[in-house]
């Protein structure tokens, strides 16, 4: 009986996520919208999209390979699983032991793999060049999210992100590498989601565009799941800053019902804050040329690198 | 005195190490003027900290000096000398930006050695500080060394006595004349660099210090 409530748990938690990762999508682009003093979509117009796109047929180039046809499936489950791993609002769930930061950072960079095979995939150049810099991208920031992880493990002494959490509230405090973590943390969601400083996820603009560029061949259903899987990362990364950084109202293991609804309901004041204090960056900030972006991205491997030698200093950084 | 506010101290000293980083970043004259005058702010609350952790309320009186002479004026009169010389466009860097960063890690890495073992006897926390002051005063000299313009050369300078005016102020029992005193010759130096700046672009039409080298023969 336990068992089946943890089990349920665990999957109310993993439709949890993919329900709210196009209300999240639709949240940032109205508080954009709004802070541009325009009215913006409707919270609902991605899901809106979705089955719109789910509805259409699918447009497919001749010599695209089983490959392409396979890839916006293997995409979104690779990171439907990193994404329902991640504590959201509860600690200590079944599936919790797997819920390792270096586990979700690996399933992410297959998901990019997978995204990098496909936007090659056709042949056209604009896939060719998104594959490329993405790739370019992630050779810096995969190395920054593993110093990251190395500098929590270090603090914590895990790398699952359940056992982070609880130990952030038992003795979390204010120390300097846990700052310098979080700017990286930040510095790495921002370039991984296509976020504006690095890649503007609303342009079709060839020149500067990254994300758009790889998925530019896909349409129908393709496009729709390939969609979700990049609201899903949003959520995924607003997550994992929310649950390392302000683990409070997590609901701990074997907590009542009581318990895992306050946490539902923190949780979603996070997720609210978090992707307003997203826009309110990406409203005041101009996008950088591509070749800052490894100038940017190399703050974040640098934050991570101090932060893991001033634990190794002194323990009481 | 409980964990907390020596863990605050800590967060403000290590802050001024990230903005110090912050700096070394910025290529751009506006920009590198405002994370200066960040790095101003999060001093005074450093040093206001500490005038509150260590029950001295002599060390205010820097807090506030740090705040409205390097926080406000030493800014705003730099934007007036950058408007005036017109050089409101991006910087070199000698080398590139990445770097730089790696040698400010170097030697950020550096002052931990150095103090960790230098002040081994000295209570954890307060040699840790003395190491971050050692760390934002060796990233002000690298500043100096890595920049051409003579605008910036300034501001690597500050932020080198920032470091310095963190380092006293961690200490206790620092002789409040020693920390006015400094923070007034400080002043002073920027007003003869004020002065030097306008007399260089008079002479070489220029605020790059390579001209000089060429004027002394140094470059071929």
């Amino acid at each position: 009986m336990v068992l089946i409530l943890e089990l349920i748990a665990q999957g109310a938690q993993m439709i949890l996520v993919l329900l709210l990762a196009p209300l999240l999508l639709g949240y940032t682009r109205k508080v954009k919208a709004r802070l541009l003093r325009r009215r913006g979509p409707p919270l609902l117009q991605p899901y809106r999209d979705l089955l719109r796109l789910i509805r259409k047929e699918v447009v497919l180039a001749q010599n695209a390979s089983w490959l392409f046809r396979s890839g916006p499936y293997m995409i979104l489950s690779a990171t439907w699983v990193a994404a329902s791993l991640v504590p959201t609002f509860a600690t200590g769930l079944v599936f919790s032991w797997v819920g390792d930061l270096i586990a979700i950072t690996a399933l992410l960079g297959s998901a990019r793999f997978f995204l990098a095979l496909v936007g090659m995939d056709v042949g056209t150049s604009f896939g060719g060049i998104g594959s490329s810099r993405e790739m370019m991208f992630a050779s810096l920031a995969e190395p920054a999210m593993i110093m990251i992880a190395f500098t929590l493990a270090l603090l914590a002494g895990s790398t699952q992100l359940s056992y982070i959490a609880e130990f952030m509230l038992a003795n979390g405090s204010l120390r300097v590498s846990l700052g310098l973590v979080l700017v990286a943390f930040i510095i790495v969601a921002l370039a991984e989601n296509a976020r504006i400083p690095v890649d503007n996820p609303a342009t079709h603009l060839e020149l500067t565009m990254v994300h758009e560029a790889m998925v530019l061949e896909y349409s129908g259903r393709h496009l729709a799941v390939i969609e979700l899987a990049a609201g899903l990362k949003l959520l995924l990364y607003i997550s994992l800053i929310s649950c390392i950084f302000v683990p409070w109202g997590l609901a701990p293991a074997g907590s009542p019902l009581a318990g895992y609804a306050v946490g539902m309901v923190t949780y979603l004041g996070k997720l609210a804050v978090g992707g307003f204090l997203l826009v309110l960056f990406e409203t005041s900030i101009a996008k950088m040329r591509v070749f800052r972006v490894p100038d940017f991205l190399g703050i974040a491997l640098m934050l991570g690198l101090l932060g893991m030698l001033l634990l190794f200093v002194s323990r009481s950084f | 005195m409980d964990g907390h506010s020596l863990d605050i101290a800590h967060m403000l000293a290590g802050g001024m190490v990230l903005v110090s980083f912050m700096l070394l970043y910025q290529d751009r004259m506006f920009a590198l003027l405002n994370v200066f005058a960040l790095h101003a702010v999060v001093l005074s609350a450093s040093v206001a900290w500490q005038a509150h952790i260590q029950n001295a309320p002599h060390l205010y009186v820097p807090a506030a000096i740090a705040l409205v002479l390097k926080g406000i004026i030493i800014p705003v009169a730099l934007h007036q000398v950058v408007i005036r010389l017109g050089i409101h466009r991006t910087i070199e860097t000698v080398g590139g930006i990445g770097l730089t960063m790696l040698f400010g890690i170097g030697l950020v890495a550096l002052s931990m050695v150095v103090m960790l073992r230098a002040a081994a006897a000295a209570d954890p926390l307060a040699r840790e500080d003395l190491a971050f002051a050692l760390s934002v005063l060796l990233l002000g000299l690298l500043m100096m060394v890595t920049r051409r313009n003579a605008v910036s050369q300034i501001v690597g300078f500050m932020s080198l006595e920032n470091g310095l005016i963190l380092a006293a102020t961690g200490a206790r029992g620092m002789p409040l004349v020693v920390e006015i005193s400094v923070a007034f010759s400080v002043l002073i130096a920027f007003i003869v660099i004020g002065v030097f700046l306008f007399r260089i672009r008079e002479r070489f039409d220029s605020v790059e210090l390579e001209v000089l080298d060429e004027f002394r023969g140094e470059r071929r």
